[in-house]
This record gives C-alpha cells, structure tokens and sequence, in this order.
C-alpha cells in the first residue's frame, strides 16, 4: 500500500500492480488501486504536440482560397 | 491537478475543433465505450462544438448499466438475509431491482454497506467475524484486477467470511456484438483508455482489421476526447482502420501485465447477459473453480433466480448508441436520478444520467440538432 496525493486528499492505495512506482510518480487509480503509472515525457510530449497543433497543420496544410476570392492584382 | 488541469485548456479545445472541422467533409458516427468519456462529453458539452458532420453516440461502458436485472436480484436476496454485511459501490445502491433498490432493503433492515475498494470488505470482514461480508463484484477489466485481488487476499489470509457475487464483463466482446448488429451505425471507436491501461489493445486489434474500423485508444479529459475524435475523423476520411492510442501516457499496447496474471488466477471466461442487451458469449469472467468457496452465488444458493425486465426502459438501445436519452418519452418526466426506471439513468456514467445532471432534460431537442 502506498499514500496518494489527489491535489490536496491524501489515500491509501494499492501499489502491487505498479511494482516500479516510487516516491513522487503520478499514478492512475481505480477503486483503491493504481493500475497504470503515468509516462511524464508522453504526458508532456503530447500536450506540447496539442498545444503547438495550429502552427505546425497551418505549415501543412494552408487554409483553401476559394476562387472567387482571390484578391485581385 | 497535474496532468489534469493542462488536459482541460479552453484555447487548445478551440484549436482541436477546428482541426477536427477542417478534417471532415462527410457524416461520420463515432462511438465513445465508456461511460467515463460519455459523462466529460456531456459535462464539457463536447458535443455542442463538434461539426455538424460528426455525431457521437455513447457506448456500453457502464458497469452498473450493464449489471442485468437477475444479479440486481440475487444482490437483494443476499442482503435481505440475516447475518450478512452486504457491501457494494455507491453508484449500485439505487439500481431498480424487480422489488425497490438497495437503500430499500437497507431502510428494511438489511446491513447495506458502500465501500470505496473491494479491500475494505476484508477489513469489514476481519472486524466481523459472525457475519457473511458479501461484495457485489461488478464491473470492467478495471476493477477485476481490484476484484481478483480481494479473493486472492481472503484466501491468503483464510477469511471465511468473505464472499463475491461476481457479474463481470469484458469491453472487447460488447464491440463485437454492436458491429455485428444489423442496426449498427457505429463506424469508429474511441477506445476505453482505462480498460486498456490494464489490458493493453491487443486485443481490439482484430476487431478494427476484422470490421475495418478505427479504433483509437482515447483518455477522459475534454483534450483527450477531441483529439481521439480528431483522429478517428481523419482515419475515416482517409479510409483507414486502425488502432491508435490518444493515451499514451496512461496505456501500453501490453497493458498492465500482473493486473492481467491476477485477474486470470481468480477468475476464467464465462458468457455473461448483459442488460439491455442480452447474453453475449464468453464476455466476462467468473470465479474459477479453485475459488468456489468464495463464490456468494453457490453459497446463498441464488443462481436460480430469474427476472423480467420492465418494457418501458429503452436503455438497452441507448447501450448499442442505437438511441439518445432524449429519444425516450420518460426522461427526464418519469425518469430521473431520484426516480430511475433503468440503469442508465441511475450511474454517474449512464449516458441518462449524464444528460439529465447536466441539464440536457431541459433543452428543446430542434436546438441540440441546430448546433454548430
């Protein structure tokens, strides 16, 4: 058993299906138990990745102009 | 909270929405599994920004939901009887049965007791020594491996007392049912990103290359939801059927292997009847034989009773995303929280309830189908 910290509520949970989480993980529990550790550099690597989302498809894929529009020159 | 609060960032959602409606060109129908990702929907009103084009319809992740009428029953039974400490999640206490709920039985007299883990009965169990502890053990791959642990432990520790009531189910044998559905109109899966943290997504492998449809792993929060839609629209657009995982950063394509070993030294595959929808073969786990003794079906001699479930309800349709809640006549009249005349409107995660704490009861259904 192991004490988790949900911001701020301290509980005890079940430690024995993430047997390589230590002091300081984030952890997912479920009904007393933690059943998944929480990767930090994928949780970090994927809000980077959402966060930056808009410039990098911008680069890709440019908004269509449609025709008619075209600026006149 | 970290890794909370930065999945629930108001301008990265804007830009996942556009992202999502530059993507589509045609209707699409996206199931959500579980009932955990139908309540942020509803909660976060992901619904209302999504394209016109993309619809989602909620799944049959809800363990309470699914729980059939006749284990509702012999749950009541068991914890009518004197001399037994009946003990369950809180969410199961106001599920109909065919005679009142569990509260019901609890004003009657009966020891009716919410816990938080299934390791608490073994503490309530120890404590009380002249009683039968029983524990309605229900649910998803999630808490089986909470579940098989509980047993494990009785046995280890020779707690007699100690006994479960299983009705346990499995996600992968539901998804299958509903593609095989002449009526289905599920085209993609966001996957249960809990299920898979401990089973992985080996699994739904074959049913997104068997029915050709994607499957992307997705997690709870408002971000993790848009971009799993996000990425399932794209893979319908381009025509691909694949898996995904959206929650890397909780699941693994193994899972979580000693949740799997315990689970499968507890329990073994067993058809299983799901509410609403019926038996679906080998779609849940039972007590393996070595565990009979701790098996509260074989002990209170409760197998035998059978129920009929009342026609009014159509939760069983709402379950295979074949109908909304709004679709049926009672909601949010007849049928509320306090006054459920099925399972879906009783759970946290019923797609019912979801729509009704979030006031959905309230809004004329020409404006739900106006939006965006």
């Amino acid at each position: 058993m192991g004490k988790i910290d949900y911001g701020g509520i301290t509980r005890d949970a079940c430690l024995e299906y993430v047997a390589d989480a230590s002091l300081g993980d984030y952890v997912m529990v479920h009904v007393g138990f933690a059943i998944s550790k929480v990767d930090e550099q994928e949780a970090a690597r994927t809000y980077q990745y959402l966060a930056e989302m808009d410039q990098l498809t911008e680069i890709e894929t440019p908004e269509p102009r449609i025709s008619g529009e075209e600026p006149k020159t | 909270m970290k890794y909370v609060d930065e999945y629930r960032d108001h301008a990265v959602a804007q830009k996942l929405v556009a992202e999502i409606k530059r993507a589509v060109t045609r209707p699409w129908v996206i199931m959500e599994v579980c009932g955990g990702q139908t309540h942020s929907i509803v909660k976060y009103g992901l619904d209302y920004l999504l394209p016109k084009e993309v619809e989602l319809v909620h799944g049959p992740g809800c363990p309470v939901c699914v729980t059939p009428l006749d284990m509702i029953d012999r749950a009541h039974s068991i914890a009518r009887q004197a001399g037994v400490i009946f003990c369950s999640f809180g969410d199961m206490l106001r599920v109909p049965g065919s005679q009142g709920d569990l509260f019901q039985v609890k004003a009657e007299g009966g020891d009716v007791r919410i816990v938080y883990s299934p390791l608490d009965c073994l503490r309530i169990a120890k404590a009380n020594p002249d009683k039968k502890v029983v524990f309605f053990a229900i649910g998803f791959e999630t808490t089986a491996p909470a579940n098989a642990m509980a047993v494990w432990q009785a046995r280890a520790q020779n707690i007699r007392n100690f006994s479960v009531l299983v009705s346990h189910v499995m996600v992968p044998p539901s998804l299958t049912g509903i593609l095989q559905s002449p009526f289905n109109r599920v085209q993609a899966f966001l996957g249960p990103g809990h299920v898979c943290a401990v089973m992985g997504y080996r699994e739904y492998e074959p049913i997104s290359s068997r029915y050709k449809v994607p499957i992307v792993i997705t997690g709870f929060e408002p971000l993790d939801l848009l971009e799993g839609t996000l990425m399932a629209v794209r893979q319908l657009e381009q025509g691909r059927a694949e898996i995904e995982n959206q929650y890397a950063r909780a699941v693994e394509r193994i899972g979580n292997e000693p949740a799997q070993k315990m689970i499968f030294r507890v329990f073994s595959i067993a058809d299983r009847a799901w509410r609403g929808i019926g038996i679906i073969p080998k779609s849940g786990y039972k007590l393996s034989y070595e565990f009979r003794d701790f098996d509260a079906e074989r002990i209170f001699e409760v197998a035998n009773i059978q129920s009929k479930e009342p026609e009014v309800c159509i939760s069983g349709q709402v379950l295979r995303g074949l109908k909304k809640p709004p679709d049926c006549p009672a909601f949010g009249t007849q049928c509320t929280p306090q006054t459920p005349l099925g399972a879906t409107m009783v759970s946290a995660e019923g797609a019912c309830a979801a729509y009704y704490n979030y006031g959905r009861h309230m809004v004329a259904v020409e404006s739900l189908q106006a939006r965006a």
